[in-house]
């Protein structure tokens, strides 16, 4: 399929964790995942902390090992095996995806200031052919993420975490990627400032033809943004759809928690949400059969036994529950 | 109800290469025992550094005006923070009477040190604990803020745990010491909404335990709403308004703050674009003269918007407003 731009077809990632030289652990942050990125998209990953959303961006960015299955990764004018890429592949696709960090604080140089952090790409990876051309770049780059001359001058010790932030969106758009990883980039954002860099985002999407990997944890953002939403949990993917249809129907179990537990603006709707109880899995200790039977209230003791595989509907919307069928029926749960 | 910590006239300027930037401009509240304060605002205008000032924290280069003034009522009587000095002053409040959990999950943990070795110094510092009954204390807040394993991520470091996972360790850390105010600068912003319920539940669990001020600060309106006892709204270093949550999210009288809530994207209309509040965010360097936001302002009732900075304005006994719209209404 042309329209394509990532495949993962069976990803894993695993850690080696903790004990000693003979009971090394291996800790599955992305265990078996299989998706499709379509060019040009917004693709949604939300999920539960800890459940791999950063370890799978990374693993597609080939900046996490990859430990069993694969991705691919086709523009058009270049496709790559991300399993067997070569040294000058790997630089060359290092400019064509990128990565907005999750945490500004860890990403930003303390050194250097704000014009030389977003110039840095264009310089390592000669992309521009003089100085005022870079300027003129970085100048343009900074504009649209709202940073204006000053700012570029100075240190990022001295800006906020918004501002930081948006420093971060810049430096990785720099370089005209075709493919980027966002990971909880507007989680630092306030509503109002969030939204326009939302817009822009978006705006800049449509310009450069971008495809985004838009990992967040609120659900109104995406549901506003992604065209596309896979649902992670403990490594795997429980659901996936498009994105109105899984906010107008969701058929996971989690995912329908999820829903519930957004925080309502009506103070006096406090604790209505329909909560999860238990604790949340060891991704070392992994549950079996279902992953989420141990916080499921719906869980039946098949759902202990045997895994769910992600099912598919022919409308591009798959969900992993033995159960969702029956409580989609109206006088279910 | 019984004062926890009183904020007055508090200025903060810090000294840059380019000048003197406002960061903080006379803003002034206060917090009571068990109560908890929402503070949102735009992006740099001043909630972490404000936070920060509570416990004297700012980087060197910060400036207070003399007029500023920050009390905290502790067991021993009232504290005049920001005359601290020594570091053995200074211990009264920072992680002992208060505790911060920081914007910046990475900064606040050493990387060479496990999380588990951290805890416990810190309790250690702050109180009589053995290393055992430290360590048994700290795997237990581990586990209260939703951490599985809590005794093997005891002996890891920060950079093995997802981004949530050392946000809500930063919390475990911060809550072990039982502070009297807990300053939380956006606590739950990288947790997904499932496990931000249950932090949530666990810090109103802990007002109803230790009758803890809490100083929340978050972009999350929603959050705001099922948290706070009353909201605080920044704007470019000035507190814009102050009110009961009820009263400020229903009834919203800045036009920021009516901006703030309509940009927010809303689950029940997926098909009209996000609203935001138009215009540029002034650089701290060059403060719009008159009302800070009126560069920004929809509603801007003319020149004295851009000469004259509005005063506080009282609705009713607790809603506070900063707007020439309320003027003539409530002069
Ligand atoms: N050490 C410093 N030196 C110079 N300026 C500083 C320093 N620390 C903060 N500032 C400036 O003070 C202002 C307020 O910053 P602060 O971090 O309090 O913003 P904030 O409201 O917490 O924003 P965010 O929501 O993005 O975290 C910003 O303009 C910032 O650039
Ligand atoms: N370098 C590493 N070494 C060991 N374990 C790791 C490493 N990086 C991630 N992990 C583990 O992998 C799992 C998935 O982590 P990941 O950061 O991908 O989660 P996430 O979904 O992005 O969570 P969050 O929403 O909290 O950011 C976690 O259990 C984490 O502790
Ligand atoms: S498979 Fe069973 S345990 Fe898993 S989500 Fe479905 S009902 Fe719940
Ligand atoms: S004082 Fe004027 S500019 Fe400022 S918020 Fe009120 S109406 Fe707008
Ligand atoms: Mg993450
Ligand atoms: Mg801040």
């Amino acid at each position: 399929m042309s329209d394509v731009l990532i495949r993962a077809n069976g990803l894993s990632v695993g850690f080696p964790i903790g004990g000693g030289l003979f009971n090394k652990q291996v800790l599955k942050a992305v265990d078996n995942v299989s998706l499709d990125i379509a060019k040009g998209s917004f693709f949604g990953l939300v999920g539960e902390s800890g459940s791999g959303k950063t370890t799978l961006g990374r693993a597609l960015l080939k900046a996490a090992p990859i430990t069993a299955g694969g991705a691919h990764y086709s523009d058009g004018e270049v496709d790559y095996d991300l399993e067997k890429i070569t040294k000058d592949q790997l630089k060359d696709y290092r400019k064509r995806a990128q990565l907005i960090f999750q945490d500004p604080y860890a990403a930003l140089s303390p050194r250097m200031t704000v014009r030389d952090i977003i110039a840095e790409p264009l310089e390592v990876m000669g992309l521009t052919k003089n100085r005022q051309e870079t300027d003129a770049r970085v100048r343009e780059i900074a504009a649209k993420c709202r940073l204006n001359l000053e700012h570029l001058r100075r240190f990022p010790h001295a800006f906020s975490g918004g501002q930081r932030q948006r420093i971060s969106i810049a430096r990785a758009l720099v370089s005209a990627p075709k493919f980027i990883v966002a990971d909880e980039s507007v989680a630092a954002l306030d509503v109002s400032i969030q939204a326009d860099v939302l817009n822009l985002l978006k705006q800049i999407q449509s310009d450069m033809g971008l495809t985004f990997m838009f990992i967040s944890h609120d659900l109104s953002v995406v549901a506003h943004t992604c065209d596309y939403v896979a649902v992670m949990y403990l490594g795997r993917l429980v659901e996936t759809a498009p994105t109105r249809k899984l906010f107008a129907g969701p058929r996971h179990p989690y995912t329908k928690a999820l829903f519930s537990a957004i925080p309502s603006l009506d103070p006096d709707d406090r604790g209505s949400a329909q909560k999860l109880t238990g604790e949340i899995p060891s991704p070392t200790n992994q549950p079996s059969g279902c992953k989420f039977h141990t916080r499921c209230p719906f869980a039946i003791d098949h759902c202990k036994q045997v895994e769910p595989k992600l099912e598919t509907d022919g409308t591009g919307h798959d969900v992993a529950c033995h159960r969702w069928k029956e409580l989609m029926a109206p006088q279910a749960a | 109800m019984t004062a926890l910590i009183d904020v007055e006239n508090l200025t903060l300027k810090f000294r840059t290469d380019e000048g003197l930037i406002t960061a903080v401009d006379n803003v002034s509240f206060s917090l009571n025992k068990g109560e908890v304060m929402g503070l949102v605002g735009e992006s740099g205008s001043g909630k972490s550094v404000t936070a920060k000032a509570l416990m004297h924290l700012n980087a060197k280069n910060a400036v207070y005006t003399p007029e500023s003034k920050i009390t905290l009522h502790t067991d021993r009587g009232p504290v005049d923070v920001l005359s601290l000095r020594s570091p053995r002053e200074l211990n009264i409040v920072r992680g002992g009477a208060v505790s911060m959990i920081f914007q910046e999950p990475m900064a606040s943990f050493a990387p060479a040190i496990t999380i588990g070795k951290q805890m416990v110094e810190q309790l250690q510092l702050h109180g009589d604990y053995s290393n055992d009954k430290a360590k048994r204390w700290s795997i237990e807040m581990l586990d209260r803020v939703g951490i599985s394993d809590a005794a093997k991520r005891f002996d890891q470091y920060a950079f093995e745990l997802s981004g949530g996972m050392r946000q809500r360790a930063m919390i475990a850390m911060a809550l072990s010491t039982q502070p009297k105010l807990l300053i939380a600068d956006e606590p739950t912003t990288a947790l997904d909404v499932t496990i931000q319920a249950q932090v949530i539940d666990l810090m109103k669990d802990l007002v109803a335990e230790f009758h803890m001020g809490i100083v929340f600060i978050t972009h999350d309106l929603g959050v705001v709403a099922q948290t706070a006892d009353k909201v605080n709204v920044m704007y470019l270093g000035r507190m814009i308004e102050e009110g009961p949550v009820r009263e400020v999210i229903r009834n919203p009288k800045h036009p920021y703050t009516q901006g703030l809530l309509a940009a927010l994207p809303k689950l029940d209309d997926l098909d009209s674009p996000l609203t935001p509040v138009p215009g540029d965010i002034p650089s701290p360097l060059e403060r719009p003269a008159g009302c800070v936001f009126h560069t920004r302002c929809s509603k801007i009732v003319g020149d004295v918007c851009k000469s004259v900075d509005p005063k506080d304005r009282r609705i009713d006994t607790t809603h506070k407003v900063a707007c020439h719209i309320y003027d003539e209404v409530l002069a």
